[in-house]
């Protein structure tokens, strides 16, 4: 008994000490503030990438903890986007209104879709993704009277709380309201993840047949954490049309779903600061480049994914696993499950 | 009623010929290639060019818009696919995808982001009255290359030696490895042949979708996976069922209620996917 007793202590201390915020993710946080603040004049490029970081983490809950391939994660951010343009054009515009509802409707399109993801083989769940977010794009785009169609929808957003203008008015107002969605966001996805119900999604990614046979409900699990991703990346698609105050049908893009997924690729699967990085490594990527060549940053983004690939993208991740402290935990991680 | 069928019908060949190297690396080699609309787009771009800028007769160029695709296919697959063919699908998916997003700006590059027209000849463009059945000719030539094509692919790999090993190199590639057939050669030549009908198809369907353009491979990227999903993975018999009857939903569907638009085709692959996860047209469990 007692070597089992001594391995349920240290299991139990790992676990709590991956609880601790440590200091480089306080220093993360705060360096993301003091950017909003000291560089004014890029603060739409920030919120662009605040709101891009909170779409890839929505799309690391699935991808990175439970290990479920999706094409089709635009298809939450969409209608997340759209029900808060909608609204606001209808005149209910309160931002934070706008985005619990864009961010409830989301979740409960993840709730009804996620059972499908459950059967058939990565494949399969790559074109049922793809092919819901297809369906919503044609269907908004069908639907003028409501979305605008192919022209998109304009509209004014209300203040937030009543006092701060967001958008062009108030870009830094934009990106702090950005910033505090997404730390709130960012916080309780980490305790997920360190929750039983996080470790229980990490024994689903490893092998799903002996999580199964541990007792895990599998498919409870993962519908939940869809459900989850999808309310996050409906609130993302929230976030950029009431910051930008417009919504069009390029929201429901094959290409969202796959720079998505490519931030996250960059950044690294399955440890939440992944998607945050990618994103903001993608979208500065993007800006230098396309003010180089305008027209042709997408040969780069390819050549750069494909390099990614050919080189593995383990390897990568080791790598940087050995240069920074708290990544290391994770690797300690990894070979425990 | 019978000229949208024929119109349908003639889409979905079409879509078979386009789709089918899709089936061939997907079902039969389990490699996901986003990017083979990116060889539909070079076949495509091949005729157009080919026939504006050197005045080449359209028949002439079909040749060559297979042949381009193929060597470029074969290349491709040498230096790049055939270290991925163990990966998992994500990386697949991740590498196929940077191949498209490569492919797209280059076309645009060197050729411009204008959508190339291919003008066909006079006696294409005229169409027949057969029994009060209106039929266009240009129509009636796709059904009847696709035809051939389709047929010769079936009995090329049914009755053929090389059939035969390129599906035992499917079933089990190191048993079929083992018995001393060239696997990798096998399916370098399936990727080619594949990659060449794509071009092809590519070549034939510019003048029904409105002339080639850059974003030509993401635009029906989405179009072949469901020919390939609605199809079953398992063989090119699948693939033509399933893309016959993408064509005639898609064509009936426009001409009958044109508000829904394309969202039939995507229900139709979702709901098959869901129904049946391994195609429509797979005998037994499909493993």
């Amino acid at each position: 008994m007692k070597p089992d007793d001594k391995l349920a202590r240290r299991l139990e201390a790992h676990l709590r000490r991956r609880e601790k915020w440590r200091w480089p993710e306080i220093a993360f946080w705060l360096a993301i503030l003091a950017a909003i603040f000291t560089i004014p004049s890029r603060d739409a490029l920030i919120n662009e990438i605040l709101i891009a970081g909170l779409f890839a983490l929505s799309l690391d809950l699935i991808l990175g903890l439970a290990g479920i391939v999706s094409l089709g994660q635009a298809a939450f951010f969409g209608v997340g986007a759209y029900a808060a343009a909608i609204l606001a054009s209808m005149g209910l515009n309160d931002p934070i209104f706008g985005l619990v509802v864009g961010a409830a409707l989301a979740a409960a399109l993840g709730f009804v879709t996620a059972p499908l993801l459950l059967r058939g083989s990565d494949l399969t769940r790559l074109m049922v993704t793809l092919g819901i977010a297809l369906m919503l794009g044609e269907l908004a785009n069908r639907n003028a009277w409501l979305t605008g169609g192919a022209d998109g929808l304009n509209f004014s957003m209300g203040k937030l709380i009543g006092l701060f203008p967001i958008g062009f008015l108030g870009q830094r107002n934009a990106a702090l309201y950005s910033f505090v969605v997404l730390f709130i966001l960012f916080a309780v996805a980490r305790r997920l993840a360190q929750s039983p119900f996080g470790l229980a999604l990490a024994a689903i990614r490893e092998n799903r047949l002996r999580a199964g046979a541990l007792g895990i409900a599998t498919g409870r699990r993962i519908v939940a954490v869809y459900t989850v991703s999808a309310a996050y990346a409906g609130a993302a698609g929230a976030l950029l049309a009431e910051t930008t105050q417009i919504a069009s049908l390029d929201l429901f893009d094959f290409h969202r779903s796959a720079n998505v997924m490519l931030m996250v690729i960059i950044g690294g699967a399955g440890w939440l600061y992944g998607g945050l990085i990618g994103a903001a490594a993608f979208i500065v990527l993007r800006d230098v480049i396309s003010a180089a060549t305008p027209e042709y940053w997408e040969f780069w983004i390819g050549a750069l994914l494909v390099m990614l690939v050919l080189v593995g993208r383990e390897r990568i991740g080791e790598a940087f696993a050995r240069l920074s402290p708290w990544a290391a935990a994770r690797s300690l991680r990894r070979g425990a499950a | 009623m019978l000229t949208i069928l024929f119109d349908g019908v003639a889409y979905g060949m079409l879509l078979f010929v386009l789709a089918c190297g899709l089936s061939v690396t997907l079902g039969l080699m389990n490699f996901i290639n986003l990017a083979h609309g990116a060889f539909a787009m070079v076949g495509g771009y091949v005729t157009a060019l080919l026939m504006d800028r050197a005045g080449v007769p359209f028949l002439a160029t079909l040749p060559i818009a297979f042949v381009v695709p193929a060597v470029l296919g074969v290349v491709l697959e040498r230096t790049l696919y055939r270290r991925l063919y163990g990966a998992s699908p994500l990386d697949q998916v991740l590498f196929t995808i940077g191949l498209v997003f490569m492919a797209m700006p280059i076309a645009s590059y060197f050729i411009g982001s204008e959508p190339e027209q291919v003008h066909l000849p006079e006696w294409l463009s005229g169409s027949l009255t057969f029994h009060g059945v209106g039929i266009g000719v240009y129509r009636l030539l796709i059904v009847a290359i696709c035809g051939v094509l389709a047929a010769a692919i079936q009995l090329f790999l049914v009755e053929t030696r090389f059939g035969a090993q390129l599906r035992a190199a499917v079933d089990d590639a190191r048993v079929a490895q083992g018995l001393g057939v060239d696997v990798d050669r096998i399916f370098a030549i399936a990727f080619a042949v594949g990659s060449g009908l794509a071009g092809l198809g590519g070549a034939l369907a510019a003048d029904v979708v409105g002339g080639i353009d850059p974003s030509f491979p993401v635009k029906f990227l989405v179009t072949f996976l469901i020919v390939a999903a609605i199809g079953g993975s398992k063989g090119i018999l699948g693939a033509l069922y399933g893309a016959l009857l993408l064509g005639v939903l898609d064509v009936a569907g426009k001409y009958y209620i044109p508000e829904v638009g394309a969202f039939i085709i995507y229900a139709v692959m979702v709901v098959t996917l869901i129904i049946r996860p391994q195609g429509l047209f797979v005998r037994g469990d499909g493993r």
